[in-house]
């Protein structure tokens, strides 16, 4: 239902950036390759703006950076101007999610540092830097050091040095996340207004985000990415008027319609009974989220009342960005507590008991879904039982995930089953040896 | 692996002390009768140490950039320079100095040039490691952002050096330049004076000025020594450190603010006098041209394509080249402590018992020490108002050279009859137990009011609030400080296992006064061998305990 459209030769000659059958595997611990991204095709022309929109572990972060020539693909092009790359792509430059301003340069002297190392002569530097904090309204703060700026200004900063040196195309690593709310919402709006008046030094924007409405205000294209590995799911057309209206009707049913290509139940983690057998308790990938916020958002759905909710509407209602609830939302299905269909949440009938229950019954309901339902959690408590002393070193959990996952990734995963398992009593977890056991309390009940 | 770069740095060592052939130099302020001790010479040789130590911390920031860098980027250098920077860091230096200074002696026989530098090198060795250990340490786990940044923006190498790279390791270059300094005065004292061929050659300075006042049993002078000496450990904390501190704050990358601001009265000062001006507008027309010519060294945009085979044989062939050439020097090391006069295999086994002997002193000396200084350190540290008060006195104390005192304490062993195997333990306390203090000050004082709070109001006292709350609070905190004074210990047991007041000689058991004693007679082989087995000690007690120690409290005990 969403394709690429095809493209003329004519288009293809000013495309500013193009990407074809995009590969990038990591290097896991043991030699294997963990695949971030996987065949991917893209294509960035003059006078755009694309959104590339997925949730956390979707690639979308590496592959801005291979489109940056920060990061090297494993296997397909990146081109730029018909030219494939080699090393850094001299026509974009990078806006960071974490600004990355030097504390010890002033902002003239930040924004002046890409251009002194083009090698141009001071005076032309200072010229042009100055023009670049004047048109993105940081007039009066040249001599400021980053420190003495607020979040919005210092993003600022970013932008003015991502801007003076005129690159063909802006790319941008969620630029206004790290910022509250207003001042995002803000200095996305001033950014547009530059867009729009034709004044904006690039020429065309490529910004990766994690929120939906972001991603639907800012653009004219829309890439959607799946998990593991990202491949692109989805391209969307905005063609809404700008300045765009966020309580207009077309907006709202977009933003729905991309949520529910984020949320569809075959979109999210890979179903839990295709792994019946513990063999494959690696491939079925946890998401963060944890037990009270499993719980928490099992007991709001149910007392709304109805039927099934609106994720959208009860993100707002709890003031959560909906993208945050998106693991907590996977969990909820992996366990089988409730089912996902185009952006409504409804609770099964396992998930109203379990939602319903007093401490020790949920934590019974709990223990009996994860061990039918999430292999990782079955599998950990199988092998304790095999053990001879009922005990096992995490490094060893560790290493069989590190198989499939990166380093921390694996970290990650197997934290959120210790989680899962110490609240469900399935095993314990000493941290101070790294030691996962059996639940001694089963065993040698504690007299007092 | 850690042992067979111990055992490189002692080829090394070999080396250089087959270089210097010709006699053993070794420090020895005792016999400098014929220096002049009158009061008005104490300026001008105040002035001169004093401008030792900073042509050191000159030749030390310049051999951190170099030395940092290059571990930090090379990937195989970095297999080789990291290992060696570890075991120098924990290794006693002063015991290397007899062997090293030798080399440069020999550079220029004779002369002063020759003992001008090798003094500044004694300072040097006290204060590199650290530095660029820091120094290194910034470099690689540098924010990933900064490199990203560095790299889309294209900087030229020069520039990423200049502008990221360098500021962004600046706040830990200055805070362990401080420190090291602060070590340095120690390695001052003991190197301006230097046997060699049984003759005493001497620098004018601090240190052989106390050492000629000692000789003489000029109390008054040894006192004005002490007075001057103080003035210098303050005057340069108060004009130069706490300036420079409080300026690199500036250079602190991090979303959140510092706990504690650092400031800094002259620094004050010097920002409303015209000077920073004058200063930032040399640079700017020195560092426009500079940067210009430095472009040919090359942009920051190569990202890493290897070709793995190759890669992999060249590591190999590198592996293979430098196992083979420590093997070698290894063997002939041996080959010369077994072959030369008055040594033998049987030295080992007697340095080992020596080594015993000293290391029992250094337990004793932490025991006690950790006994007394850490319920003051966490008093201290607990009351705000004594700590912003404590903690200068307790660094100019950490900082003052102790080996200034033991001519002093030698006297009172005499008239107290108190024999030198145990007066040492003293004499090495002297330097090392401020250590312990200062560290545990500053982890009580971290300890959150909150928690402190929480357990009052639980009714936690006594015994169980040091076992709860203080003893996991300060761990960390106290690992390093006793780190810090374990190693200043060993080195301290070199000059504080023989000690000379007037005409009187004491002299302990030890691995100490082994090294001295070999130094004294110009005995290479045992000189090696003491040294040698001294490493061999420092390093074993780090790996086994300390090591393991800072792991439990960095992982279970940190705030």
């Amino acid at each position: 239902m969403h394709t690429v459209s095809p493209r003329t030769s004519a288009a293809a000659r000013r495309t500013i950036v193009s990407v074809r059958q995009l590969t990038k595997t990591f290097t896991t611990r043991d030699g294997g390759g963990l695949p971030v991204l996987e065949g991917i095709n893209l294509d960035v022309q003059p006078g755009e703006i694309v959104a590339l929109l997925g949730k956390s572990g979707s690639g979308k972060s590496t592959m801005l950076r291979c489109i940056a020539g920060l990061v090297l693909p494993s296997s397909g092009t990146v081109t730029y101007r018909g030219k494939p790359l080699h090393g850094i792509n001299p026509g974009v430059s990078l806006v960071f999610q974490t600004f990355a301003l030097l504390p010890w340069l002033t902002v003239q002297q930040n924004v002046e540092l890409g251009l002194e190392a083009q090698g141009i002569p001071p005076d032309e530097r200072a010229q042009r830097a100055l023009e670049a904090i004047d048109l993105i309204g940081l007039d009066g703060f040249e001599s400021a050091f980053p420190k003495e700026l607020s979040g919005g200004m210092r993003q600022r900063v970013g932008f003015a040095r991502a801007l003076v040196v005129e690159p063909d195309l802006l790319l941008m690593d969620e630029p206004f996340s790290a910022l509250d709310v207003l001042t995002a919402e803000n200095l996305r709006t001033e950014l547009l207004e530059l867009w729009q008046a034709g004044e904006f030094p690039a020429q065309a924007i490529l910004i990766v985000t994690h929120n939906i409405e972001e991603a639907v205000a800012f653009a004219d294209r829309v890439i959607v990415l799946g998990t593991n590995p990202g491949r692109i799911r989805a391209e969307l057309t905005c063609d809404l008027e700008r300045p765009r209206d966020r309580r207009e009707e077309h907006f709202s049913s977009l933003v729905d319609e991309i949520y529910g290509i984020m949320t569809d139940r075959h979109t999210a983690a890979a179903p839990a009974e295709d792994h019946e057998d513990g063999g494959g308790a690696q491939h079925v990938v946890l998401p963060h989220a944890s037990v009270d916020g499993i719980a928490g958002l099992a007991e709001l759905t149910l007392a709304g009342g109805e039927e099934d909710v609106d994720l959208a509407s009860l993100a707002a209602v709890v003031g959560f960005a909906i993208d945050d609830l998106f693991p907590i939302v996977d969990a909820l299905t992996i366990l089988g507590f409730a089912t996902v269909t185009s952006g409504r949440l409804h609770l099964t009938e396992t998930g109203e008991r379990f939602a319903g229950a007093d401490i020790q019954r949920s934590k019974e309901i709990f223990r009996e879904a994860a061990l039918q339902r999430v292999p990782l959690v079955r599998r950990i408590r199988r092998t304790l039982e095999h053990s001879s002393d009922g005990a096992l070193r995490e490094g060893f959990f560790i290493d069989l995930l590190a198989s499939h996952h990166s380093r921390d990734e694996a970290q990650a995963q197997l934290d959120t089953a210790i989680d899962w398992g110490r609240y469900a009593e399935l095993f314990e977890y000493d941290a101070g040896r790294g030691e996962i056991s059996l639940h001694v309390h089963t065993e040698e009940p504690v007299t007092r | 692996m850690d042992f067979a770069v111990l055992v490189a740095v002692l080829v090394l060592l070999y080396a250089v002390l087959r270089v210097g052939h010709g006699a053993t130099a070794s420090f020895s302020p005792a016999a400098l009768q014929h220096v002049s001790t009158s009061p008005s010479r104490l300026s001008y040789d105040a002035a001169r140490s004093l401008l030792r130590m900073f042509i050191a911390l000159f030749f030390s920031t310049v051999f951190t950039l170099v030395y940092g860098y290059a571990a930090a980027r090379g990937r195989r250098a970095e297999k080789v320079l990291v290992p060696i920077l570890d075991i120098l860091q924990s290794v006693p230096v002063l015991g290397f100095l007899t062997i090293t200074v030798t080399a440069f002696i020999a550079l220029a026989p004779g002369t002063e040039l020759g003992l001008e530098a090798a003094s500044i090198f004694a300072i040097f060795t006290a204060q590199a490691w650290n530095m660029t250990f820091s120094f290194y340490v910034s470099l690689k786990s540098m924010p990933r952002e900064l490199d990203e940044l560095s790299r889309s923006l294209r900087l030229t190498r020069w520039q990423r050096f200049w502008k990221i790279e360098v500021p962004n390791g600046t706040i830990g270059l200055v805070w362990n330049g401080m420190l090291s300094f602060g070590g340095a005065w120690f390695f001052l004292v003991a190197s301006e004076a230097i046997s060699l061929h049984n003759h005493t050659y001497s620098l004018p300075g601090i240190g052989s000025f106390a050492g000629a006042a000692v000789a003489k049993g000029d109390l008054g002078a040894i006192g004005l020594a002490i007075a001057t000496m103080i003035v210098m450990v303050i005057g340069v904390n108060v004009v130069f450190w706490r300036p420079l501190i409080a300026w690199s704050e500036r250079f602190r990358y991090e979303t959140t603010e510092a706990a504690d601001t650092q400031r800094s009265l002259v620094l004050e000062l010097l920002a409303r006098s015209s000077w920073p001006r004058v200063l930032g507008r040399l640079r700017a027309r020195l560092a426009e041209p500079l940067g210009r010519a430095m472009r040919i060294l090359g942009r920051d945009d190569t990202p890493p394509v290897a070709v793995a085979a190759r890669q992999r044989a060249g590591d190999i062939a590198f592996a293979v080249i430098t196992g083979v050439l420590v093997a070698y020097g290894a063997y002939e090391t041996l080959r010369f402590i077994v072959t030369s006069p008055g040594a033998g295999l049987g030295q080992i086994p007697h340095c080992f018992v020596l080594g015993a002997a000293t290391f029992s002193r250094v337990v004793v000396l932490l025991v006690f020490a950790t006994l007394v200084w850490v319920p003051v350190g966490v008093w201290i540290g607990m009351n705000p108002r004594v700590a912003r008060l404590a903690q200068p006195v307790v660094q100019v104390l950490a900082s003052f050279p102790a080996n200034f005192l033991f001519p002093l304490a030698a006297l009172a062993f005499i008239a107290l009859e108190v024999p030198i195997d145990v007066g040492g333990i003293l004499l090495m306390a002297l330097g090392a137990q401020w250590y312990i203090l200062f560290n545990v000050i500053a982890g009580a004082s971290a300890i959150p009011s909150d928690l402190r709070e929480a357990m009052s109001v639980l009714g936690v006292r006594g015994v169980q609030r040091w076992k709860r709350l203080i003893v996991p609070g300060i761990l960390t905190s106290y690992v390093t400080g006793g780190i810090t004074a374990a190693g200043g210990a060993w080195n301290a047991s070199i000059v504080a296992e023989v000690v000379t007041y007037h005409h009187t000689t004491l002299t302990a058991t030890g691995l100490g006064a082994y090294i001295v004693a070999a130094s004294n007679a110009g005995n290479k082989a045992r000189l090696i061998c003491g040294v040698a087995v001294m490493a061999v000690f420092v390093v074993t007690v780090n790996r086994l305990f300390w090591r393991r120690l800072y792991r439990l409290a960095e992982t279970r005990y940190s705030l």
